[in-house]
């Protein structure tokens, strides 16, 4: 078990390593000077000598390899530089935009373990009848939606609901609350967007769930179970659902990173200031050091949870453990 | 014969089911079989000719403003109203079909095919070189898709060429590693090595023996590609870091205008975001009735 763990904790830095170089490599493929677009942004002329100073600024002037290591570095260590929009460090704007799209991301995870996995297993259970049809189709618009476009018509919904009860509309608070001093301000902020980016999430893991289980009831172990007398429910929890999980516990995992590439979006909605936003704004002012950590970030994030992903299925399955 | 999605061997039995069959056989027994895949079809098929024929279809101009006209209801002579601008939605949405089908599918197809090839070259020639491009595919599916794109937009810059640039690159890798997997296990079937015998060489063997054993999961993925480069391309545009104004496109119709009048002229938000969820929504149907008539591990179910 432990040399798994090991072997596992040490296949995180190759791809890290390597999308290290892959946005090192799409950051130097900007066309033109950065030196150039920062000075140049002015309108007017500027002394040569100014993007020589430039280039030593930013550490231009230094070798390729030399400047790789350092940027690598940088990122081991949580230094991504200075913000070349704010000025201010990359690694402040980035921790103060962090919490709200975490809670949201995890808001949303629950909303999709809680919606997917019931509604799945009875899919499953009910396979070819209407139920099973309506959750099926349920699963493929959710797949289908565009998480930014249902954010624009439950904002119009809400919008519209609370004018018609209370005559004046309300909207969810955009400004960020820690949970823990106004819990009720802090929820109804998240919970919409994570509805929202939870419909995708929850219509991925249904769709697993509904297949794993159709597979899991084929098993001889299933036939087993019932042969021998068991009640139906608790041939379904213990021992379909157990083994059935195994698959969505991936797409769980695997999806959680692709929630902050639908954060990007949903936050622009709700006008959320989260680091979905954040990227969309580095994005448009062309602020390449907060769009490198931010990017870097993502794939972090992406690494980490599969390597939970992982850990977790070792300890789930003893034959991954032992193999 | 074919292969799973995971790789297996599907029996000449099964084949026989979907294949040795004219065109039209084979379309009469897939909706029989698949009618929800087939009304995915059909809704795709619309959507496309009305995407080709938008200047015969169109009532109006697309980008033609009407100050007289701003925020019309729908209505008889503007079938789904009118936006900020008085220009005419339906025509607007006729029009983002196109843009939408185009990027949608070059990104699909161009991505699929470079990842069918470099997929299927990796599982033939295997080691050192299937080691490192698995690396690399590695790497860049680490990058969420609407990531990868926005980073490629952010060096590159907007607009529909590189949106579908942005767009392709991440679909390679996800192409590419189901493929191989797939190939892997063509791979291990004697005529391979029967054809290697008979000296053919390598592009032939790669071209003639092995990418069309891979075709089932090859179109699986495919039509799933075109459902997330379509979703791709509209939540791009509804950033602004898409297709940019005046190129019709239905993400760019739900920006700004579609939430600033959302209370006084709901149908500016609503009719776009149905064009893209009913498009992938058809795109999905017909993927998923696909999977289950080429899978044959599904079959029977």
């Amino acid at each position: 078990m432990y040399q798994y763990i090991a072997k596992r904790v040490l296949l995180v830095f190759p791809t890290l390593i390597g999308a290290a170089a892959l946005v090192f490599i799409l950051m130097r493929l900007i066309p033109g000077d950065i030196c150039l677009v920062r000075l140049g942004s002015g309108g007017g002329s500027f002394d040569p000598h100014a993007i020589d100073l430039c280039h030593a600024e930013i550490g231009l002037d230094r070798p390729l390899i030399v400047q790789f290591l350092s940027f690598v570095w940088g990122f081991f260590s949580f230094d991504f530089g200075v913000s070349m929009w704010s000025g201010k460090p990359v690694s402040l704007e980035i921790l103060t935009r962090l919490p709200i799209s975490l809670e949201i991301a995890l808001l949303a995870t629950v909303i999709a373990i809680l919606i997917a996995v019931p509604l799945g297993t009875i899919s499953a259970l009910k396979q070819n009848t209407w139920i099973d049809v309506v959750v099926r189709t349920l699963a493929i618009g959710g797949i289908a939606t565009p998480s930014f476009w249902l954010g624009i018509i439950s904002i119009m919904f809400v919008l519209d609901i609370t004018n018609a009860i209370s005559g004046t509309p309300w909207m969810p608070p955009i400004d960020y609350v820690p949970i823990w001093r106004d819990p009720i301000r802090n929820l109804s902020m998240a919970f919409l967007p994570a509805i929202t980016v939870g419909y995708r999430y929850a219509a991925v893991s249904m769709r697993m769930t509904r297949s794993a289980m159709l597979e899991v009831l084929r098993e001889d172990y299933i036939r087993t179970a019932r042969a021998k007398g068991l009640i139906e429910k608790i041939v379904i929890n213990r021992h379909a659902l157990k083994n059935a999980l195994l698959p969505v516990v991936t797409v769980i995992g695997i999806e959680f990173a692709f929630l902050i590439g639908g954060l990007v979006v949903t936050e622009q909605v709700f006008n959320l200031n989260g680091i979905g936003r954040l990227f969309v704004q580095a994005v448009q002012n062309q602020d390449y050091t907060l769009t490198q950590a931010l990017v870097m970030l993502t794939v972090a994030i992406f690494v980490f949870s599969n390597l939970i992903v992982d850990l977790m299925y070792a300890w789930l399955d003893p034959r991954i453990r032992f193999a | 014969m074919s292969t799973t999605l995971d790789g297996r061997i599907a029996l000449p039995a099964d084949e026989a089911i979907v294949l040795h069959r004219s065109y039209w056989q084979a379309t009469l027994h897939f909706c029989r079989r698949e009618p929800l895949g087939a009304v995915g079809a059909v809704l795709v098929l619309i959507i496309a000719i009305t995407g080709l024929s938008a200047e015969l279809i169109a009532p109006y101009s697309p980008t033609a403003n009407d100050f007289a006209a701003m925020t019309e209801a729908p209505s008889w002579t503007h079938w789904l109203g009118t936006d900020q601008f008085g220009r005419d939605l339906l025509s607007r949405i006729i029009y983002g079909a196109r843009t939408a089908l185009i990027v949608g599918l070059t990104s699909a197809i161009v991505g699929g095919f470079a990842g069918l090839v470099l997929g299927v070259a990796s599982a033939y020639f295997g080691g050192r070189l299937d080691l490192v491009f698995q690396r690399i595919f590695d790497v860049v599916m680490a990058f969420p898709l609407i990531i990868m794109a926005l980073a490629v937009v952010a060096i590159f810059g907007t607009g529909v060429h590189n949106v579908i640039v942005a767009i392709t690159i991440p679909l390679i890798p996800r192409c590419a590693r189901v493929v191989r997997s797939s190939a892997l296990a063509i791979r291990e079937i004697p005529y391979v090595d029967a054809a290697r015998a008979c000296g053919y060489s390598h592009s032939r063997i790669i071209l003639r023996h092995m990418v069309p054993n891979v075709m089932a999961p090859f179109l699986i993925m495919l039509t799933a590609f075109v459902g997330q480069a379509i979703l791709a391309e509209a939540s791009l545009s509804y950033l602004g870091l898409g297709v940019q104004e005046p190129t019709p496109a239905w993400g760019l119709m739900l920006q700004g205008g579609a939430e600033e009048y959302a209370s006084t002229a709901p149908w500016i938000a609503i009719f776009p975001g149905l064009a893209i969820a009913l498009t992938v929504f058809g795109v999905s149907l017909f993927g998923d009735a696909l999977r289950d008539v080429l899978d044959p591990k599904l079959r029977e179910r």
